[in-house]
């Protein structure tokens, strides 16, 4: 086989470009007196908005290497979204003050998000390892940097294990496949296996596939990190594990799933359950959605609310992938980034908080719509989305998502059991959202006067809830879009 | 022209929010402008509405067209009806709550987005369009309660919150549902009465979403969010509670779930009508106990809107003309009661507790809130002159001709009803004081005198107590105002399903 370095080169700009990024901010902190960490934010939006438009006025085309390297118009969309909510990670960044070494901690957010940017370019098992790795490598340090935290320590070491035992799954899993299927690349896999799908090696790769990939997607039974991490890490990190990495995540889950495991998706119909990873995954969603529920409701720090319903929203999501077809992976990818949108923001205003109140208690909200009247509209818009109150983008999400499920999951209902479960526990979620709302809205705060927040934080938060409201309103927008991107590419 | 009562509701709750809080007066006169061009165009549609005709379509728009959604807007006689009273009893809780000082913007902002959810509902033919006005109605409850509230303001704030989300839910369950089974791609309620759903799809869809909506109309067993909601909210929301939103759930249940599984209301009608019974009775005989003078009020909202959910069972015109009636009937009434209890006299006396009452001789202190409240139980008892006896007379009669034992019990309802009116009536205003002499011993109050320590009954309650009664007596009087305008939405093409049993 041969191929030209200048070619791969020419496909992978954007990513080049983010990681010279991440290298300038690097040198830039080396010369720099004093806190760095409006420029070195700055340097890093720059580099994302770099990308982001190179994308958009060089679009180009490929497959290179067994689908090593997959650039489409698809992909090519998620690496801007993925850009894009890597950008406003860095804006509400800049007022947390959780270390000295600002730069590093850019340069690793950049990483990282050359890492996703990678993952959803590539169809191939080994190269999808790979960018995992790198996402992971960088969210771990990234989890760990509130140094003088202990917290923040635990957390980090807790996801590091756990991230580890994933990995390790996932890669004895990927192995099995490769030594069933010869391939790496996922069509490939999935015209090589066709028919032996019983196979009791295969199930076994398939279980460890996607016990791995619940451990990235903090699905229950897979999700003990999840709580530790958001609330020990620093409040940006953990927007950019909630919002980044699971899109990414999801997007390529998607595509190993309805790809390179098509033939052997089985049925989750009730009471017609047949061997699979539908089954898997249904029951992963419904667990999820039960339990990250459920716990959500008990929590009084607000970080590890929105860490439980980062799982609940994981088992949504989940229900997308069930219906097994390509416009339902319209409806997931819509439902993740509209979500990546709302929890951004929601985390955004955690850090505000967490800026001014020194915590992210429930109480530390009280009162908080009298004293930044224009922060608790923007929480109210995200909690109501995240609770799935329509016309907001968060109920389109779930809307888009039981209704495919419905459609396209089995015949004659099948698929009804899911959607139910799902819409009876969103109707309990929005319990502990109001509880947050009730403080900030109703609760009288011992403090007063406005809070201290800078001016591109305030910027970003209020950006943010636009786009959830207008993602909402006009939710065409971003669906048409996707579900036109994956007639042209996926399957 | 009847559509901008939504724009107008949303342009005016967000100009208010824009407004700086130290305006409140600003915002009220805000409020007030937004809800009476509502109410103007209200009153402009009815007289619009040309005799006979059955659906006029307002607006039609593609919103989401992968998914068959539109901005579908109509209005029929029922629609109009429903509208007109959300307009009245939207301006007459902004005059009641004129003394709100207490972040008045924000009460106004949440209290007209409130009023835009219930007017898109009411004016939705889309079934998603109408699902997401209904859900949008349920935020600002949620915070009108919990923010201005009195008693247990924040349990029953989630109470009530948590009751809609749920009933809400088992609606969505049952409207994605039917746009799959249907797999017409839309969602135009016209297009999906015309489906005949499969027999065994009605079976489970019908109770899932006649039940999600009739929870919002007080349905018993699911109606304890009724009372205490009502009691917590502050004035002008349990005005709007018991006026408007009740209505929400028992249009939703009559709009969609009836016309959309005819068999399956077939196969249910006879368990909806017992529960509605026992709704009626069950909400008469609780009202009878009370302590709390507010509570007496909730718990009659549940037996009345029992009478709603009887008549719609009946499935004869006269029966669901008379539902109708009573929606709007039971709406101004309700509205009045809650005014007199919550304005006129909690925010004077600072007490609703009967006994507590009774030793005030608020007749003599606050004569204008005696009358109105003296007409306003009567008005509720059903005596004929009012909105309230041709209402239930006309779905009692439909029930006689269905389910003639059911009618006997709501008839004693009615007996009930005329017993706990009378008590709280004579506690509330004409109660003695237990002991003529020992005034000042007695527990503190500011008995006796009341007269120079509470505050008379300002221009706006006047007026707003006027416009109510006005209306109650207007439409016991003359009927026909309304129901020569329901009359023939009641044999539109979607009603038709209903009169054929769901056979094509």
């Amino acid at each position: 086989m041969s191929f030209n370095y200048v070619e791969i080169l020419k496909l992978v700009i954007p990513e080049a470009i983010v990681v010279i990024t991440a290298l300038a901010v690097l040198a830039f902190n080396f010369v720099a007196k004093g806190s760095a960490e409006r420029i070195s934010a700055a340097l890093s939006c720059l580099g994302c908005v770099l990308a982001i438009i190179w994308i958009s006025i060089a679009p180009k085309h490929g497959n290179l290497l067994d689908g090593m390297l997959v650039v489409d118009p698809l992909t090519q969309f998620m690496k801007q979204v993925l850009l894009g909510l890597t950008s406003f990670t860095a804006i509400i960044s800049i007022q947390t003050r959780f270390t000295q070494h600002i730069g590093e901690y850019f340069a690793l957010l950049l990483l990282a998000s050359a890492g996703m940017m990678f993952l959803v370019s590539s169809e191939n098992l080994l190269m999808i390892f790979v960018s995992l790795e790198l996402i992971s490598l960088s969210l771990y340090v990234m989890v760990a940097f509130k140094k003088e935290c202990v917290q923040s320590a635990e957390a980090a070491l807790k996801y590091f294990l756990f991230g580890g035992m994933s990995a390790a799954f996932t890669l004895f899993g990927l192995s099995l496949i490769y030594g069933l299927s010869g391939e790496i690349n996922l069509s490939a896999i999935a015209a090589k296996l066709n028919g032996q799908t019983a196979d009791p090696l295969f199930l076994v790769a398939l279980v460890m596939t996607l016990i791995g990939f619940g451990f990235k997607i903090a699905a229950v039974p897979f999700h003990l990190w999840a709580p530790d991490a958001y609330q020990g890490a620093p409040t940006p990190t953990a927007s950019f594990i909630a919002a980044g990495s699971k899109v990414a995540s999801f997007f390529i889950l998607a595509k190993i799933l309805l790809l390179g495991f098509s033939g052997a998706e089985g049925s989750g119909a009730w009471r017609n359950f047949s061997s699979g990873w539908i089954p898997v995954i249904a029951t992963m969603a419904a667990l999820s959605m039960v339990l990250g529920n459920l716990a959500a409701i008990s929590q009084s720090s607000v970080k590890r609310l929105l860490a439980y319903s980062a799982i609940a929203h994981g088992g949504y999501a989940l229900v997308a992938i069930t219906a097994n077809h390509p416009n339902a992976v319209g409806s997931l990818l819509y439902y993740v980034i509209t979500y990546a949108v709302t929890v951004l923001g929601a985390f955004a205003v955690v850090a505000v908080v967490e800026h001014n109140a020194g915590g992210d208690q429930l109480s530390d909200f009280a009162g908080l719509s009298q004293r930044a009247p224009l922060l608790s509209a923007c929480m109210m818009v995200f909690m109501l989305s995240l609770a799935g109150i329509p016309p907001l983008s968060g109920f389109f999400g779930k809307f888009y998502v039981f209704a495919d499920a419905l459609r396209y999951g089995a015949r004659d209902l099948g698929l009804l059991w899911l959607v139910i479960l799902a819409i009876g526990t969103s109707a309990i979620s929005l319990y502990y959202y109001l509880q947050v709302l009730k403080q900030v809205y109703v609760a009288k705060s011992s403090a007063t006067g406005p809070l201290d927040i800078a001016m591109p934080v305030q910027a970003a938060i209020v950006i943010l809830a636009l786009a959830v409201v207008i993602l909402g309103c006009l939710p065409n927008l971003l669906v048409g879009k996707l579900l036109a991107l994956i007639e042209l590419g996926l399957l | 022209m009847l559509t901008w009562t939504i724009y107008i509701s949303f342009i005016g709750a967000a100009a208010i929010a824009l407004l700086p809080s130290s305006r409140p007066q600003m915002a009220r006169i805000l409020a007030l402008l937004a809800a009476a061009a509502g109410l103007a165009l209200g009153l402009l549609g009815m007289v619009q509405h040309a005799p006979g005709e059955d659906i006029s379509t307002l607006t039609k728009l593609d919103w989401i067209p992968n998914l068959g959604i539109s901005f579908y807007f109509a209005a029929d006689g029922i629609s109009l009806v429903l509208v007109l009273l959300t307009g009245i009893a939207a301006v007459c809780g902004i005059l009641f709550s004129w003394n709100i000082e207490h972040r008045a913007k924000e009460f106004f902002a949440f209290y007209l987005a409130l009023i835009g959810g219930v007017y898109g509902v009411f004016l939705s033919f889309d079934l998603f369009l109408l699902f997401v006005f209904y859900e949008i109605a349920i935020i600002p409850k949620y915070f009108l309660i919990a923010i201005w509230g009195s008693t247990n303001r924040e349990y029953g704030a989630m109470k009530l919150a948590l009751y809609s989300f749920i009933g809400s839910a088992m609606v969505l369950v049952g409207l994605i549902a039917t746009y799959v089974v249907a797999g017409a791609n839309t969602f135009d309620l016209l297009e999906l009465a015309k489906f005949p759903f499969p027999e065994t799809f009605q079976y489970w869809a019908f109770p899932l979403v006649f039940v999600g909506f009739a929870i919002l109309a007080g349905l018993w067993p699911f109606h304890t969010w009724a009372p205490t909601g009502h009691v917590a909210a502050p004035t002008a929301a349990s005005m709007l509670l018991a006026g408007v939103v009740m209505k929400l759930g028992a249009y939703g249940a009559l709009r969609v779930a009836m016309t959309l599984f005819p068999l399956g209301l077939d196969a249910w009608r006879n368990v909806i009508a017992v529960l509605a019974v026992i709704g009626i009775v069950y909400g008469a005989l609780v009202a009878l106990v009370q302590k709390d003078f507010k509570f007496v009020i909730g718990y009659s909202s549940v037996s009345h809107m029992g009478f709603v959910l009887l008549g719609m069972m009946t499935l004869s015109q006269i029966g669901l003309s008379g539902a109708v009636l009573q929606m709007f009937s039971h709406g101004i009434i309700a509205s009045l009661l809650f005014a007199v209890v919550g304005r006129m006299v909690y925010d004077r006396a600072h007490t609703r507790e009967l006994s507590a009452l009774e030793g005030m001789r608020l007749s003599k202190a606050l004569p204008f809130a005696a009358v109105t409240f003296v007409i306003g139980s009567v008005a509720s008892m059903g005596l004929p002159g009012f909105s309230g006896f041709i209402a239930e007379l006309q779905v009692i009669v439909g029930a006689w001709q269905t389910f003639p034992l059911l009618a006997i019990f709501a008839g004693v309802g009615i007996v009930i009803g005329i017993a706990y009116s009378l008590r709280v009536l004579m506690k509330s205003f004409f109660g003695e004081p237990a002991e003529a002499g020992s005034n000042l011993s007695s527990s503190g109050n500011k008995t006796g005198d009341a007269g120079d320590s509470i505050p008379p009954i300002t221009i706006p309650e006047k007026i707003g107590a006027a416009i109510l009664i006005g209306t109650t007596v207007a439409v016991g009087l003359y009927p026909r105002l309304l129901l020569d305008v329901i009359m023939p939405s009641l044999n539109s093409p979607l009603m038709q399903p209903l009169w054929k049993g769901g056979q094509p």
